[in-house]
């Protein structure tokens, strides 16, 4: 075997050699593929001690190698292998192995052979479990064999009897990952085998060797993640485990018996020390909710998590868990939480405490009292109350889980949540706030409760506030005095924080519209009406009116009875606020008043389906009316334009689609126009004119190709090539203005092969989409490119000119969804005349509040622009932690900006706006074609083709007031 | 032994005897009394002869005077010169402490024979450091190790080990974590005994959180009235806690209103609580590098002309039961007026003020027979740093010890905790009076030295070493120079200077076969075959079943019966006999 290998070894390196001496002139990338072999082969044969040996395979590590030449350097690695007597440097050769056999392309089935026959022969212990990983890497190449997968599982088995813990924990995480799960093909054999192989790893549960065992139960989880059925067996097993020594051990155990449960939920286990039995996932319950008071907090918050997946557990259990007895010197204690309800139920509400009211009631029976119960008592009391935080974190996303299966439950925890609030470290306040709310379609908060949750409203968090605010606008309030509570503390926060008021405006709306009934009798005290007197008008530009009338507006909406109660002034409130905060201010129904907006709001839904049809009829008119005379078209494509644009202002859910279409049909109206400049073929000093029309407009055209490419979200590859089509056809229109303005020939060679060079790229990015564009100017260039690529630059310039006006222009299919990126600034708003005085050469901080909308990955891609009066621009990338997502296709941009510029000798306005970055790199297109297509694309692609890097200003600007003082001297 | 601390609260003491070696736990005072008996009884230990000859260690848990309260009288007034060992806190604050214990026994009462300052110095001379997890070697067999305990800052549990006994001691010990301390924790140590303190044997308390709430309520609304709050505090530990609750709370919800703290002894304390961060709870820990939360922003030093300034605020002060003192002249300053409020955050002892208001009296009687009318609110807190009864029976849960003792506590309740332990560990649970012994029995195990050669061929006969499973393996063992060693045979005959013996058993069978004898020994081999061991025939007309030899003679008698003799040596004693039975029920008909 080893001759035999020798001699393929040196048949290798023969052959390597000569290549080297036939094109060492020809090809210089090839050789230095297979030379690497070689090279390596010499290195090691150089090598005098086993260190220099090691030395040399590190640096050979380091450097990729090519799929043809790895079965090559695998011969030489294991001839090396062979003759080795030291260990370590087995060990490097079986990891290289290991890596090799991972290269992509490469088939490691030869390999796998001599890897097991080495196997039989090694002796350290390291080496073994370092071939072993190499097996696990080239059986997991070949799962689809199941004959090699078979062969490697028998090793393993074969060497689980290793005295070394590694070895074992190698062969064990072999058969997790390779032993047989399909089941049924042909039962005995089949189900034979795979029961053995539950078996085997059920045995090493007991192993000495907690790593091990660890190992043992890791690889159950893998072959039940594989699709193998676990026995119901291992579940005593299991929970033998939980009681290990060994945290790692005890935390792969929970997940197995939480597997466990899943998948045999029904089925009964006998309680042990009774004769009861109950169902298994209650049992399993019970035992995840005891390890989260384990001593390990690994294991708690593992525990803990895995508690909230647990949805099948009867109630019972469930609400055990948030049961904990008190008592105090053998007397049953009533919890806080059921003083503080009875108060509630018995009418008083505020009571102050006093001392010993939580005195004792009644004597616990000493024998009833269970210490330590068996069940789930308390697990989560105990795991509110944990040291760690990732533990609280875990606990309260559990509940959050169970909560939303189980409505009773989620009433019940509503206490334990609203404690939750104020905890110490803010990701746990934030994290049940959240969970309250995604809970909060089963819950209705009782007063006390929603005192504890407005108490938060003071938070100087923002997050914090602005959860809270999300979370009142879908809760439930009870009574008239919890709203009235709700909207005093919101006034205050208003006071407190007034950067809060869209976000409280808001909440106010929902929690209005929710609650019209409660809301009914607090219009007199709330408006602050009077019988018989009138009371001076309030004034409408303070926020906290407005937050009132939005939340009675709101209610107003389906309670027809309040307008009777409002006073005249309301009314004219009411007419102002619906035009400029329409969307916090419904559209009501008013006696006496004919409101334009009244009849519209019915017939919204009618009305969504003609401006549709409407859109599609007028893209259909455009594109049929293709041989118009060109005044004709133009025309069209104006009015066109113009209706799109109306449209798109009107009907906000097509605002997307319209836009996009309307900055097509655009582009190609300038193209129109360019081209039918009567100038074309006037002598050269008349060019000058009409080469500036032409050239901007193909520049435009660039621009808007771009926006539409990246503004965009949910554009598909069809869209992206005809925006890639136009664009290809702006810059042949760029190629020819600059061919008949500039003089000689030089510079024009260049830019044709360039642009020859990306209607190839064009091309090769794109081939799939070509039979869908007859007749359009790509196909009739590529058409004539055989002819382009010998001609001289004017000739080609000559033909293009003429193919640009020869080529009917593409119909634009639509996608589903189209929409574009939108953001809107917040703060600030522009509106202040005072000045933001600073020094000048410090730097003041701007605050910038920003929303996004229908940005994709806005960390990556959003910056800020500062512009400066003298022109000077400055582009600020904002850290991703600035972003949050308050929702699907939302962004909210909260970052601070600095400023800083030389005195000025008065105040001056800069201006401040989001750019959208991008880069015709992480085209959409290019990132949907299959891999190896890329690369090579990109390869071929010139340099300037590659990165070209543009930013598009998608906000409006806003106004900030700026004055940099001298410095005091 | 409990010398002190059994079945009651205060002067904790105990003594541990554990293979030979004696142990002294915590060193306290008793607050109750004001005589001899508010220390422990150091005679216990031992009537004549030097303590120190007597006690290996000394070890202060944490630095309540009721756990270190004696340790100047025990070290330098009874006599004590050994090692004494504490955490680097406690060692840093036990000593204001004892000095502030001292002021007020001798300076303000008068008292005389008490111990001076001096020999608080003198004796913090002879403690030594030791860090959490810290394996200290007292001596060569004796070594403790500290674990986390919550409770106070650098309380610590400890576990002193001899060989292979060992005892853990909790001293006072918290379960649930609070605002600046985390939760006891100590590993799988399994001890032959665990001591623990049984405060609150019959208590399972309610969520911190819900306490911690209501208290920030009262004081926020107090405060946005526009009144004063005031709690009366001891100033070490709670008084940290409820610093940190209302700074943080201050922290959050922008508050304004002035937070001042009783100065004194407090500002050295906090000083420590910012040098040792290491030992609170991780919200702190994590924190720090911003900024320490024990350098307090809003909470400032207090001063007597601040208590008439207009206003809303809040005052920590001392003491903590309002019967002397700084709280007890800003309560007479605030009583009248019903915007402010008082909150009492811990126990009060009957007689003080604070137990009188509590109890709902609206009506003081102060000294100078003048009537103060108390129109304040009144509020009570508790909060406590003990281990709950559903601590304790968790901590024992996560120790797994052979036998509990339960101390700190009173009997009557303890009463009931031993039952419980009892009956949900099934281990034994003791509850010594003070002064009463409890000797406890444990099953050590002794440690032997095996050779690796004779380890590595036993493992290789044997099937994997099963850790539950006691193997069986062939050895000597030698005593000698007060070891023990497990050797080969081989080597003990070496090394003993002995000649081998070998054991050999014999059996005759008599078989009644009338052929010769090779035939029979062929009758013989054939049947032995078949049996799953290996079997030979050997050249001189005997059978070889592995290492047992089977020859076939005639009888001297009678020639038709054949007396088959069977040897064996001692070590294949089941094959030898099991081959004798085997044959002895004769051989089956011959075939040829």
């Amino acid at each position: 075997m080893a001759a035999h290998l020798k001699k393929r070894v040196y048949e290798e390196f023969t052959k390597v050699v000569q290549q080297q001496h036939e094109d060492l002139s020809a090809k210089k990338l090839r050789l230095t593929k297979p030379s690497k072999s070689a090279a390596l082969h010499v290195d090691l044969c150089k090598a005098t001690s086993p260190a220099d040996a090691l030395q040399y395979l590190l640096q050979f590590a380091r450097k990729p190698v090519e799929v043809e030449s790895v079965e090559g350097v695998v011969r030489i690695l294991l001839e090396h292998y062979y003759k080795e007597n030291d260990a370590s440097v087995r060990l490097k050769i079986a990891s290289l192995l290991g890596l090799l056999s991972k290269t992509a392309g490469f088939s490691p089935d030869c390999i796998m052979d001599d890897a097991i026959n080495t196997l039989q022969n090694e002796k350290s212990h390291q080496v073994l479990a370092q071939l072993l990983d190499t097996l696990l890497v080239i059986g997991t190449k070949l799962t689809e064999n199941p004959s090699v997968r078979m062969r490697l599982v028998d090793v393993a088995c074969k060497h689980l009897t290793d005295s070394s813990h590694g070895v074992r924990n190698k062969c064990l995480q072999l058969i997790g990952c390779l032993g047989p799960v399909e089941k049924g093909v042909a039962k005995d054999a089949e189900s034979q085998a795979a029961k053995d192989v539950q078996k085997i790893i059920g045995d090493h549960f007991n192993d000495q060797d907690p790593r091990v065992r660890t190992a043992a139960i890791k690889a159950m989880l893998q072959l039940h993640e594989r699709g193998l059925k676990l026995q119901q067996a291992i579940y005593s097993q299991a929970c033998k485990l939980l009681a290990d020594d060994y945290e790692q051990v005890r935390s792969a155990a929970v997940q197995l018996i939480w597997v466990l449960s899943q998948l045999y939920p029904e089925s009964i286990v006998p309680i042990p020390s009774s004769n009861e039995e109950i169902r298994l996932v209650d049992d399993a319950f019970g035992k995840i909710c005891h390890m989260v008071s384990d001593g390990s907090w690994v294991v708690r918050v593992q525990a803990a998590k895995l508690l909230g997946s647990m949805q099948q557990v009867s109630s019972h259990f469930l609400e055990q868990t948030l049961d904990k007895k008190l008592m105090s010197d053998l007397r049953r204690k009533r919890t806080a939480h059921e003083r503080a309800k009875e108060l509630y139920s018995s009418g008083e509400f505020s009571s102050g405490r006093k001392w010993g009211d939580d005195a004792p009631k009644e004597e616990v029976d000493t024998g009833a009292v269970n210490l330590i119960e068996s069940g789930a008592c308390g697990a989560f009391v105990h795991g509110l109350e944990d040291e760690m935080y990732e533990v609280r974190i875990a606990a309260v996303e559990a509940l959050c889980m169970l909560a939303q299966s189980s409505p009773s439950f989620a009433e019940k925890c509503l206490d334990f949540l609203v404690d939750m609030f104020n905890d110490e470290i803010e990701e746990v306040r934030l994290q049940s706030i959240h969970t309250m709310r995604k809970i909060s379609h089963n819950i209705t908060l009782r007063e006390d409760q929603l005192d504890t949750v407005l108490a938060v409203l003071e938070d100087s968090s923002r997050d914090i506030r602005e959860a809270l605010h999300e979370l009142l606008c879908c809760t439930n309030v009870s009574t008239k005095e919890g709203i009235h509570l709700a909207l005093v503390e919101l006034l205050k926060n208003l006071t407190k924080y007034p950067t809060d008021r869209e976000s409280i405006w808001k909440c106010l709306k929902f929690l209005g519209s929710r609650h019209p009934t409660l809301v009914l009798p607090l219009v007199p005290e709330l408006l602050s009406t009077h019988p018989f007197f009138d009371t001076p008008e309030p004034d409408m530009d303070d926020p906290a009116y407005i937050a009132v009338l939005v939340l009675i507006f709101n209610a107003a909406k389906s309670c027809p009875t309040m307008p009777a109660l409002f006073s005249d002034h309301t009314f004219r409130h009411y007419a102002y606020l619906r035009d400029s905060l329409s969307h916090l201010v419904p559209p009501l129904r008013l006696p006496g008043r004919k409101l334009v907006s009244s009849p519209a709001s019915p017939s919204i839904t009618p009305h969504e389906d003609p401006s549709q049809q409407f859109l599609h009829q007028s893209l259909e008119r455009v594109y049929n009316l293709q041989h118009l005379d060109p005044q004709g078209i133009q025309e069209l494509l104006e009015f066109t334009i113009r209706d799109l644009q109306r449209l798109g202002e009107l009907q906000s859910e097509l605002a997307g689609m319209a836009d996009f279409t309307a900055t097509y049909l655009q582009c190609q109206l300038l193209l129109i126009k360019a081209l039918q400049e009567k100038l074309w073929n006037v002598a050269a000093p008349l060019y000058l004119k009409q080469n500036a029309l032409a050239s901007a407009a193909a520049k435009q055209i660039l621009e808007e190709t771009y926006k539409m490419e990246f503004m965009y979200s949910g554009v598909e590859s069809r869209q992206v090539v005809i925006i890639h089509h136009m664009r290809l056809q702006a810059k042949a229109l760029q190629l020819i203005v600059t061919a008949r303005t500039t003089r000689g020939v030089e510079p024009l060679f260049g830019m044709c092969e360039k642009f020859l060079q990306e209607v190839d790229s064009f091309q090769r990015c794109f081939i799939s989409e070509l039979p869908h564009m007859q007749g359009s100017f790509v196909d009739k260039l590529l058409d004539l490119m055989p002819r382009l690529v010998t001609s001289k630059p004017s000739e080609v310039v000559k033909i293009l000119q003429t193919t640009l006006r020869q080529s009917t222009f593409l119909h634009l299919p639509l996608p589903e969804q189209l929409h574009r990126a939108t953001a809107n600034i917040i703060e600030p708003t522009g509106e202040s005349d005072n000045p933001l005085r600073f020094t000048s050469g410090l730097v003041v901080a701007l605050d910038v509040d920003a929303t996004l909308e229908h940005v994709q990955d806005p960390q990556g891609t959003v910056k800020v622009q500062v512009l400066y009066p003298d022109g000077q621009a400055q582009i600020i990338h904002p850290k991703p932690a600035d972003f949050r997502n308050p929702g699907p296709g939302r962004h909210r941009l909260i970052t601070q900006v600095y400023l800083s510029h030389t005195a000025w000798t008065e105040p001056c306005q800069i201006e401040v706006r989001l750019l959208l970055a991008y880069n015709s790199n992480r085209s959409k297109a290019s990132a949907k074609l299959p891999k190896s297509t890329w690369s090579e694309s990109l390869e071929a692609l010139p340099q300037s083709e590659n990165g070209i890097e543009g930013t598009i200003p998608f906000s409006k600007p806003v106004k900030v007031y700026i004055m940099p003082k001298p410095a005091r001297r | 032994t409990a010398a002190g601390a059994g079945q009651d609260v205060g002067r904790s003491c105990i003594l541990v005897s554990i293979a030979g070696k004696n142990v002294m736990l915590d060193c306290g005072m008793h607050m109750g009394y004001n005589d001899d008996r508010r220390f422990p009884d150091f005679s216990y230990i031992t009537q004549n002869g030097r303590l120190t000859d007597f006690l290996d260690c000394v070890i202060i848990s944490h630095f309540h005077l009721d756990h270190c309260g004696a340790l100047p009288y025990f070290s330098e007034m009874v006599g004590y010169d050994g090692p004494i060992y504490m955490t680097h806190p406690t060692k840093a604050i036990c000593p204001i402490l004892l000095e502030d214990y001292r002021k007020i026994t001798v300076d303000k009462k008068g008292e005389i024979n008490f111990f001076t300052s001096q020999m608080i110095k003198d004796c913090m001379k002879k403690v030594v450091a030791v860090h959490l997890h810290q394996t200290v070697q007292v001596d060569e067999e004796l070594e403790i190790k500290a674990y986390y305990a919550g409770h106070v800052l650098g309380a610590a549990m400890f576990q002193i080990k001899v060989g292979c006994e060992s005892v853990v001691y909790t001293g006072d010990y918290n379960m649930t974590p609070d605002r600046h301390l985390g939760a006891a924790w100590i590993d799988k140590c399994r001890p032959d005994l665990l001591i623990t303190e049984s405060t609150y044997a019959t208590t399972i308390r309610d969520s911190k959180r819900c306490r911690e709430r209501d208290f920030l309520k009262k004081v926020h609304e107090t405060v946005e009235r526009g009144g004063k709050v005031l709690i009366p505090v001891f100033a070490l530990g709670r008084a940290q806690e409820l610093c940190i609750l209302l700074e943080t709370f201050w922290e959050r919800m922008n508050l304004k209103a002035p937070i001042y703290f009783s100065t004194g002894l407090t500002e050295k304390a906090n000083h420590y609580y910012k040098l040792f961060i290491t030992w609170t709870n991780q919200k702190i820990r994590k924190t720090f590098v911003q900024r320490n939360m024990f350098e307090f922003k809003h909470i400032k030093a207090f001063d007597r002309a601040f208590a008439d300034n207009p206003g809303p605020m809040v005052v920590f002060a001392t003491p903590g039961m309002l019967h002397a003192g700084q709280s007890l002249q800003i309560f007479k300053k605030w009583a009248g007026n019903e915007k402010n409020m008082v909150i009492m955050p811990g126990y009060c002892v009957q007689g003080t003020v604070g137990h009188k208001i509590l109890s709902g009296q609206r009506k003081l009687e102060m000294e100078g027979r003048q009537i103060l009318e108390v129109k304040m609110q009144v509020e009570y807190m508790s909060f406590s740093a003990h281990a709950d009864a559903k601590g304790i029976m968790q901590l024992i849960r996560q120790a797994e010890p052979r036998n509990v003792l339960l101390v700190h506590g009173e009997a009557k309740k303890m009463e009931f905790l031993k039952q419980k332990i009892e009956q949900e560990f099934h281990v034994s649970c003791y509850m010594p009076a003070n002064g009463e012994t409890t000797t406890i029995f444990t099953n050590p195990s002794i440690p032997v030295d095996i050779s690796l050669g004779l380890l590595k061929r036993e493992t290789a006969l044997g099937l994997l070493p099963d850790v539950k499973k006691p193997q069986l393996m062939h050895g000597t063992l030698m005593m000698k120079d007060n070891s023990f060693r497990l050797v080969s045979p081989e080597q003990a005959l070496k090394e003993l200077g002995l000649a081998e013996h070998q054991l050999r058993f014999t059996c005759r069978v008599h078989i009644q076969d009338p052929r010769k004898e090779h035939e029979t020994v062929l009758r013989v081999y054939n049947h032995l075959k078949g049996q799953d061991y290996s079997v030979q025939h050997l050249p001189d007309g005997s059978i070889m079943v592995e290492s047992i030899l089977i020859q076939a003679t005639a009888h001297s008698e009678d020639q038709g019966t054949k007396v088959l003799l069977v040897s064996w040596t001692y070590q294949d004693e089941e094959l030898g006999s099991y081959l004798t039975s085997l044959l002895k029920k004769g051989l089956p008909p011959s075939t040829s």
